[in-house]
Order: C-alpha cells, then structure tokens, then sequence
C-alpha cells in the first residue's frame, strides 16, 4: 500500500450568513495517496472548492469548521497557527485557480511571480531563483521563456497564464496539488494540453493532485481515484474504473448519463435543484430529484455500504433488503462491460 | 516617449492660449475700474489714465496687445505697486505658494493612503467605520472653517503652532492640515475602496495560496495595485489646493499667489489676474502630464499612445 499523505475525517464546515447557518460541508471524509490523483466531481455549491480550500486553510471569513480532522502525514491541519499555514501554503500545498485570467498579479513581472513562493519559503537569493523561474517557464511549455519572463500578465493568453499559475504552483515542488477547475475557463483544445501538462509534471515533481471539477469528461484521462460530491456530502467513491463502469449511486448514475459519449441519443439531464443547505435533508440529500429513491433514502441517511475495498456509496439501494431497481440504459451497459473486464482480470 | 512629451506640450501651450483669452474677455466684462477714486475723477484725468493703459483701444486690440506681450513672457506692470512687473510679483510669491500646496499635498496623500489602507484591511470593524466618518467630516467641513477652527484651539488656547504669518516651519503646520485635510479624506475613502476591491481580487488569493503572510501580500501585491487609480486624483487635488490656497492664504497671512490672486480680482488689477491665472493654469497642466506620464510608468498595462514601447 502507498503512503497516506492527507486524511480528511468527518470534515464538517458551516457558513454565518445572514440567512442562517449554512451546513455547506457535512461529515466528508477521503484520503489522498502519494502520487495519486484523486479528482473530487459535484455541481456547482456542492461544497468541492469549500473542502479544498480547507485543506490550504483559504476559508472564507465567514466559514467555520465546526468539527472533524485533516491530517497531513502526522500534522493535525486544524490546529495550525497562521504562521503554520503560511510555512506549508505555495510550499507543501499548492493549488491553481479557476480563473488564469485574474489570477496574476497585473503589475508585477512574471518572472517574480514565479520566483516568489521560491523565495519565501527556500529563502533562495532572487538571481538563483529567477533562474528556476526560467526553468519552470520552460517545463510549463512556455517558448522563448528568456524574454517572456520580464514581461507583464496581459502580455500572455489565458492558455499561457494558466500554465505561468500551474508554474507558481509547482516551483517549490509541493507534495499536494489542488486543483479548482484549472481548465473550466479555458478553451476545450487548450484544455487537453494544460491537463496533459498537469499529468507529465505530476510524474516529474512527483506530486499528488486533487483535482476539483464539474466535468466527468475531463476525470476519466486524469484521476486514478473520484470522489462524488452532492450537497455538502459525499455519495460515492472508488477507482476511476469503478465509477465509471459500475456506479452504485442514483446520483452518479445521473452525472454519467448527463455526459456525452458516442453511444448516447439523446442527453439526459437531471431534474429539480440541489437542497437548501440552511436546511440540510436528514436523509440521503439527492432523494429528493432522486426517481430510484427509496422510502428509507428519505428517512434516514445512508452509511456507506463497501462495493469493493476501495469502491464505497452511500445509498440504500445497496441494502440487501432493497428492493431491485432498473437502472438507465447507458449505466446497465457500462456494468455489462464493468463485468467483462472483472471477468478479463480474473481469468488473466 | 519624447514624442508624446512633445505633442502633449503643443496641447499644452494651445490649453493656456484658450484659458488666456477666456480669461482676458471674462476679466473685461467685470464692473467696476482699476482706478481706486474713480467718482472723484474729472473726464480728463479718466482720458490720461485711460490711454496711458490703453483702455481707450477697441478691446480686440487691447486683446492683441496683451497676447504679443505674453509671447515674449511679459505679463504686464501690475496696477497695484507702482511699476512692479507682475512676473517679478508672482515671482516673489510663487515659492510660498509651491511649498504649501506640495505639502499639503503629501500630507494629505500619505495619511490618506495610511487610513485608506487599515480601513479596508479591517473593513466592516469599527476601525473601517470610523476611518468612514471621519473621512466625512473631513471632506464636508469647508477648510476656511477648518483654518479657523485650527488658529483658535490648536494655536490661540493650546499655543502649540503661531497662529498665522510665513517664514518659519512650524507656521506652515497649520496651513498645510487646513490645506490638505480634503484631499486626505478623498484619498483615504479612494484608497480604501480601491484596497477592499483589490484584497478580494483573484490575484491576492494566489499571492496568500503562496504562503505569504499578510503584510507581504499587503506591500508586494495589493498597496501598488490599488494605488494605482489614485493617480488620477493627482489633478483634481491640484486643482482643489490651488482654490483652497486662495482662501488659506488669506486667512493664514501667507503670501503666496492665492491670496495675490484674490486681491488682484478685488482690485480689477488686471495684469496681475491674467498672469495669476496663467501661471494657475501651466501648472495644472504640468501636473497632468506628469499624471499621465507616472502612469505609464507603474501600470504596465498602460502604453503612451505614440510611445516607441
């Protein structure tokens, strides 16, 4: 087994607004391995960029974490002094934002910027760190790196600046990597290269990566674990295989079925909106748009029943005493193919 | 960049060419003579003065005359003191003038910027709203009211600084608060409004998610960001310390060219309203070239249009 590097337990996160106390993270817990990619997938407010930004200590103001633990190797992330968080933040934990086109700093030269977390945290004199600056500008990909580095954000596409943040992010090769929707802003051609880029340095800094998204396309080619998230809660959680060839969850079953591939018609989306959070659910909370919930999906939340040892989902339909449910087409055809290879495996 | 300075100085000179006739034709419309006894005046004495000024000239003449004199930088002999040229009256008075406004000035920008800055750093505490109030007392209370206010507790029952007069620093303390609380309290409102923008900006996420500590983020990315905007003020503070010293000046007994300014107009002196307003008028214009120029140098976003960059 590899090395455990990040254990979150129970995680639970509220907002103060003025509406209310918002339960935005209720009893989330995953791991993450050396080396590994873990991609967390949810909509939008199902409290994934909320869980990461706890792992870097980046809440809002307004949010509290109102029990649970993460742990970082041995160090208990929750009792950490702000002195503690600056020393681990751009050092041991990086991450990348959604947003390349805001996320620099509009005065300051590139080259700064990369050499900055270098700096700080190696406390390298700025000409050697300049230097790893330049290197990095051309690891990312970014040509003709000997001049670009003394010139300003707005001189480069949002392709570019994305990989200048990715370059910031890697400089002081940080054991984990979160990822807010790098690509989500970008155009889809430009995509592809920035997660190829994002795998090719993984195995050269050596890196674990959380990658947060809304697009179970863009999970398939760059996790080897998911994590599914819905309302402030974990559904389901397995190897990327297992989530996307023998789904147990309702929930998953929608996402799969709301993304397009070559053998769907017609697109299916799923009904209804995501529950109030001032007000969570007491029972499974996709229940309600849920048309395979049960009465008990309902009336009580659902533990996590173990699909394989590394595959859990947390509905009742896994029950033994539920009753049998049709899932859609497109899942019962994935589970044919699922059983196909199980079945390769085993006679191999 | 030369290039620019050059064009802008040709808009220059033609803004000064407009704001002098401007003035020279609003100035003639005013009632009222440079003659102090003018009911007591025969015809004839009126006639002697008249052409010895040349006021008996069609007034397009007069305008002509006194444009080829401006040309060759003469402004005339100020009707106030008996042959002083009005270039060697606001001369002598100029530097008061400078040296109150620039002070003014800085001390009004930097404890603007300082107030600015702590209020939106702890925005929404009691901290960010006193810093509001205060800022709104600052820029309603008139600084004629201020100056007053200032002589009588600061100087007159405290005794702390002279209460008016020119020479010595500490008589410059009190003008100056006079002079800049205005221009603080808009920066200090600017600047906080600019910092709470920029501290929720993307950027200053990435710089802390870099393990900076918040007094880096503070000075390496978010003070020249959001001070940025600020530059633009510089013209209108000009503008309002120029009016403003033309108050303060008289009340403060300083003499400077604000209070020359207001004499001259009180006195129909003419020569000395159009050199006044002219040397007013470059001045304001300098410093928005200056503006323009010191923005292109902090915000690289920015390049002077005709600019070799």
């Amino acid at each position: 087994m590899s090395e455990r590097i990040l254990d979150v337990k129970n995680l639970k996160i509220d907002f103060h607004t003025y509406a209310g106390e918002v339960k935005a993270i209720r009893n989330v817990s995953f791991h993450l391995d050396k080396g590994e990619t873990l991609a967390i997938v949810g909509e939008s407010g199902s409290g994934k960029s909320v869980t990461t930004r706890s792992i870097i200590g980046l809440l809002a103001g307004n949010a509290e974490i109102m029990g649970g633990s993460i742990k970082f190797h041995d160090q208990e992330m929750l009792n950490n002094s702000e002195k503690d968080w600056q020393s681990i933040r751009g050092n041991k934990i990086a991450m990348i934002f959604q947003d390349p086109m805001t996320s620099l700093d509009p005065t300051m030269k590139i080259g700064q910027q990369i050499a900055e977390p270098l700096m700080k945290h190696k406390h390298v004199p700025k000409k050697e760190a300049w230097a790893r600056a330049l290197e990095m500008m051309k690891a990312v990909g970014i040509t003709n790196a000997e001049e670009r580095i003394n010139e300003y954000p707005h001189q480069f596409s949002g392709g570019m600046r994305q990989r200048i943040v990715i370059a910031i992010a890697l400089i002081c090769e940080p054991e984990i990597l979160l990822a807010d929707e790098p690509t989500t802003a970008l155009d889809v051609t430009i995509q592809a290269e920035i997660l190829d880029l994002m795998k090719d340095l993984q195995k050269r800094v050596k890196t674990s990566i959380i990658f947060i998204t809304h697009d179970l396309g863009v999970v398939a080619g760059m996790a080897d674990r998911v994590a599914v998230m819905y309302a402030g809660e974990l559904l389901e959680y397995g190897n990327v295989d297992e989530i996307f060839y023998n789904p147990q969850h309702p929930y998953t079953w929608g996402l799969i079925n709301s993304m397009p591939t070559l053998h769907i018609e017609k697109l299916e989306s799923i009904p209804g909106t995501p529950p109030d959070l001032l007000d969570p659910p007491k029972g499974d909370p996709f229940a309600p748009r849920n048309k395979y919930a049960l009465r008990a999906d309902v009336e009580a939340k659902p533990p996590f029943f173990k699909v394989s040892p590394t595959h859990y989902a947390s509905t009742w339909l896994l029950d033994p005493r539920a009753p049998h449910v049709e899932p859609p087409a497109e899942i019962k055809r994935r589970w044919a193919k699922y059983r196909e290879l199980q079945a390769a495996k085993s006679n191999s | 960049m030369t290039k620019y300075i050059l064009k802008r100085i040709a808009y220059m000179i033609l803004t000064l060419f407009i704001v002098a006739t401007i003035t020279f034709f609003l100035m003639k419309m005013m009632p009222g003579s440079p003659y102090t006894n003018e009911a007591k005046m025969t015809k004839t004495q009126l006639r002697i003065m008249n052409e010895q000024y040349g006021f008996n000239k069609p007034l397009w003449e007069q305008y002509v005359i006194y444009l080829a004199g401006l040309v060759h930088g003469d402004f005339g002999i100020s009707f106030q003191y008996s042959n002083m040229p009005v270039s060697q009256l606001i001369g002598s008075r100029i530097g008061a003038s400078a040296q109150l406004g620039l002070q003014a000035m800085i001390f009004g920008v930097f404890f603007g910027v300082i107030i600015g800055a702590i209020a939106a750093i702890k925005r929404n505490t009691w901290v960010d709203t006193t810093a509001t109030v205060l800022s709104i007392i600052g820029k309603s209370v008139p600084n004629f009211v201020l100056a007053v206010l200032l002589q009588y507790y600061i100087a007159l029952k405290l005794g702390w600084f002279p209460i008016a007069g020119w020479g010595t620093f500490s008589q410059t303390i009190l003008p100056t608060i006079a002079l800049g609380v205005g221009p603080l309290a808009e920066t200090a409102r600017f600047v906080r409004t600019s910092m709470v923008d920029t501290l929720t900006s993307d950027y200053i996420e990435l710089a802390t998610a870099k393990g900076l500590s918040l007094t880096q983020v503070i000075r390496k990315h978010a003070l020249r960001n959001s001070m940025i905007p600020l530059v633009t003020l510089l013209g209108p503070y000009t503008v309002s310390l120029m009016t403003g010293s033309m108050v303060i000046e008289n009340i403060f007994n300083i003499p400077g060219i604000g209070e020359q300014f207001v004499k001259s107009i009180l006195t129909n002196d003419y020569p000395t309203i159009m050199g006044t307003t002219i040397v007013f008028s470059l001045g304001l214009v300098i410093v928005l070239l200056i503006t323009d120029i010191v923005y292109s140098l902090i915000d690289p976003r920015i390049r002077l249009q005709g600019s070799d960059a």
